[in-house]
């Protein structure tokens, strides 16, 4: 097989699977799990420090080989997404940044308008913007306009492990998106992480789902697989939907009428 | 319910404004059908075949090759017809063969039968279709069923595609080896039946309209059926045509149904076609059918030409006729002065045709069953 | 002096951020200061003098998706 990597802002992942630092039981077993599952992008979160919490450097446990995705969970707004990323960056975290803006605390389900404002304004200011948003077609086409690197519609509710709930829509997406599609959240088991990129998915984001299992190197090493394998079974034409939106006609371009 | 109340249903049905009425939402709706594996019905078989369809025939064709890989694999069925009659007492006022055009006659001895078999053998043939005019009285049980005992030593599969017959008829046609019946309705819309139909054996609309389910009941294993186009509505035959392959695939599991796509050309006696069916509109039957039927076979004649039938093999096309005859004895025995039913278009050799096929990417299957 | 520290007021008497951390007894190591809405580098928390209603955020990385 060709060389087949993706290219986000100015980095190659040959890895179509990205990793998340939420939830693991010990900051210890990150890099382990970074190295069993080949990922080389994994997200990050800023908090407030809490002076009674452990202060221990979540940083330090990620190799300088591995992209840095900060996030801006805890941003209600585009204002605050914006200067949480700006801080991410000031920091010394790299350019990359997930958009999340989420004022639904029932389901955590992310505010497509306050993140598509967000993502205009870090564009422009050079960011690699990685918005997370609800599957929406309109969303992605303005996304794209204003100069996201990628889109990340979500499976199903964050942490939900239920999988692709939002199937029929991010197959639409998948199919009419300019940009890079990577599905963010919800993806609980390998055999889903499969399914979305053999739908044509361009990568999958899994943390709770690695992070909180029994052995998350384990784990992770499986979601790789799995994204290998639905990646390989899409390049392999098994689903064909991404050919299905092709502009060009080169079945049926030799009929004029 | 019998297929003829099923047709009965549509006869007042305005497809011209049905058509007219189906927007690209709608078909956008019943390509997620098919995309989500959901069987459609015979709603989205009509969007397909509106004119708002035709703005999506290049997802659908990307569609259709996928489904009819998913369920025939890269392959292409190849069969040749062979005339053994041409007398016709029938008035069908498209037909070159039809009772008032005035040629000489012709019909094969079981000698002659049997020299055109050996060639179409050499050819590489292994799939034959037989075909006759309608006239009982030259062509009597005896000499099909004795052309039958023939053509098997030489054919694995026999088709016939003659006039309709009884059950009873059916049945002793395939104990002596034949396997497969084409019958075209030629046309559904029984006003224009009776109009191209004016009298004889074939104006019985129903009669004919029932023959495939007959052929099914006497143990056939495959039943083609199909229209002519250039004689109704297009899109309105296109679309009959459809439910009655839906009706005959569920009302006998056991038959492998097929439809082709004749389309009328310019033979000697017919009249000029009415309805011109286009390429474009030519594809878009074949590809709303697959969408509607991923199991159907699509049967691809000699009517059409080279460079188009090229086109067809990615677009759910199985079966192809090739290196035909379209005139009694027109491979070995008599060779010059008879009169072909339509002309052939694509006039390349069985050999030609098999390289195309396996240069596009597909097998080419001679003989693809035989009974033990 | 009373300043914003973290989304709440706060009584100090440090005088420099370096000044602040220690009180807070937070380990600088990892930590990022945010200073009336500009992050500020440890190398100059030493220069940044504490005035009264100033807005000062301590932040960490810590896990998240
Ligand atoms: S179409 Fe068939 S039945 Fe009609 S005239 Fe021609 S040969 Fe005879």
């Amino acid at each position: 097989m060709a060389e087949d990597v993706l290219i986000l802002g100015n980095k190659r992942f040959s890895s179509r699977l990205f990793t998340g630092t939420g939830k693991f039981a010990s900051k210890t077993l990150i890099a382990p799990m970074l190295a069993a599952s080949g990922s080389q992008m994994i997200t990050v979160a800023l908090r407030r420090v809490d002076p009674t919490a452990d202060q221990g450097n979540i940083l330090a446990h990620i190799p300088e080989t591995v992209t840095l995705l900060p996030n801006t969970s805890g941003a209600r707004t585009a204002d605050e997404a914006v200067r949480i990323a700006r801080i991410a960056r000031a920091a010394g975290c790299g350019d990359f940044i997930k958009i999340e803006v989420i004022t639904d605390m029932q389901y955590l389900m992310p505010d497509n308008h306050e993140t598509l404002k967000a993502c205009r304004i870090l564009a422009k200011e050079g960011f690699v913007v990685l918005p997370y948003v609800m599957p929406d077609i309109t969303v992605t086409q303005q996304l794209y306009d204003a100069g996201a690197a990628a889109v990340m519609p979500l499976g199903s509710p964050i942490g939900s492990n239920r999988g692709l709930e939002m199937r029929a829509m991010i197959q639409r997406i998948i199919e009419v998106s300019k940009l890079p599609v990577v599905v963010d959240a919800g993806i609980g088991r390998p055999s889903q992480a499969a399914e979305a990129m053999e739908m044509g998915a361009d990568a999958v984001l899994v943390n709770t789902a690695i992070a909180t299992s029994e052995d998350p190197c384990l784990a992770g090493k499986a979601f790789s697989l799995a994204v290998m394998a639905g990646r390989m079974a899409f390049l392999a034409s098994l689903a064909g939907t991404r050919k299905g939106a092709t502009a060009s006609s080169p079945l049926t371009g030799f009929l004029r009428e | 319910m019998p297929f003829t109340d099923l047709v009965k249903e549509f006869e007042t049905f305005a497809f011209k404004d049905y058509f007219e009425a189906v927007r690209p939402g709608d078909v956008q709706k019943t390509l997620d059908r098919v995309d989500a594996r959901t069987p459609l019905g015979r709603q989205d078989l009509l969007t397909l075949l509106s004119p708002a369809a035709k703005n999506f025939m290049e997802v659908m064709a990307q569609k259709a090759q996928q489904i009819t890989r998913q369920y025939f694999g890269r392959t292409i069925g190849l069969y040749a017809p062979l005339y053994i009659s041409d007398f016709c007492s029938n008035h069908c006022t498209y037909c070159g063969f039809n009772t008032s055009t005035g040629f000489k006659r012709t019909q094969l001895s079981l000698e002659e039968i049997e020299r055109e078999a050996s060639a179409i053998f050499a050819m590489g043939i292994r799939h034959i279709l037989v075909l006759t005019g309608e006239a009982p009285d030259k062509t009597p049980l005896s000499y099909l069923t004795a052309a039958m005992k023939i053509l098997k030593k030489y054919f694995p599969s026999i088709g016939l595609e003659m006039f309709p017959m009884d059950e009873d008829a059916y049945a002793a046609l395939t104990a002596a080896g034949a396997d497969s019946l084409t019958v075209y309705q030629e046309v559904y819309d029984r006003k224009i039946y009776g109009e191209v139909h004016p009298r004889g054996r074939k104006a019985d609309y129903e009669y004919r309209l029932l023959t495939p389910e007959r052929g099914a009941r006497a143990g056939f294993r495959a039943v083609n059926i199909g229209t002519l186009f250039g004689l109704g509505d297009p899109m309105g035959e296109a679309f009959i045509a459809g439910v009655h392959a839906k009706y005959l695939e569920q009302a006998f599991p056991h038959v492998e149904v097929s439809l082709s796509l004749p389309r009328m050309t310019k033979a000697a006696g017919g009249i000029a076609p009415k309805n011109l069916l286009s390429d474009k509109g030519f594809v878009q039957c074949m590809l709303a059918w697959r969408l509607f039927m991923p199991r159907l076979g699509i049967t691809i004649s000699t009517r059409e030409s080279a460079p188009f039938r090229d086109r067809l093999v990615h677009l759910g096309a199985t079966r192809f006729s090739a290196g035909s005859r379209t005139d009694v004895g027109g491979y070995v025995v008599h060779t010059q002065d008879t009169t072909v039913q339509f002309e052939v278009t694509d006039t390349r050799s069985v050999e030609a045709v098999t390289r195309m096929i396996q240069e596009s990417g597909y097998q080419p299957v001679f003989k693809d069953w035989e009974m033990f | 002096m009373r300043i914003n520290l973290n989304g709440s007021p706060v009584e100090t008497t440090s005088r420099s951020l370096s000044d602040l951390v220690a009180e807070q007894g937070l380990n600088p190591l990892s930590l990022i200061v945010e200073y009336n809405y500009e992050v500020v580098k440890q190398a100059s928390w030493g220069e940044i003098h504490i005035k009264d209603n100033d807005t000062i955020e301590l932040l960490n990385f810590v896990g998240g998706g």
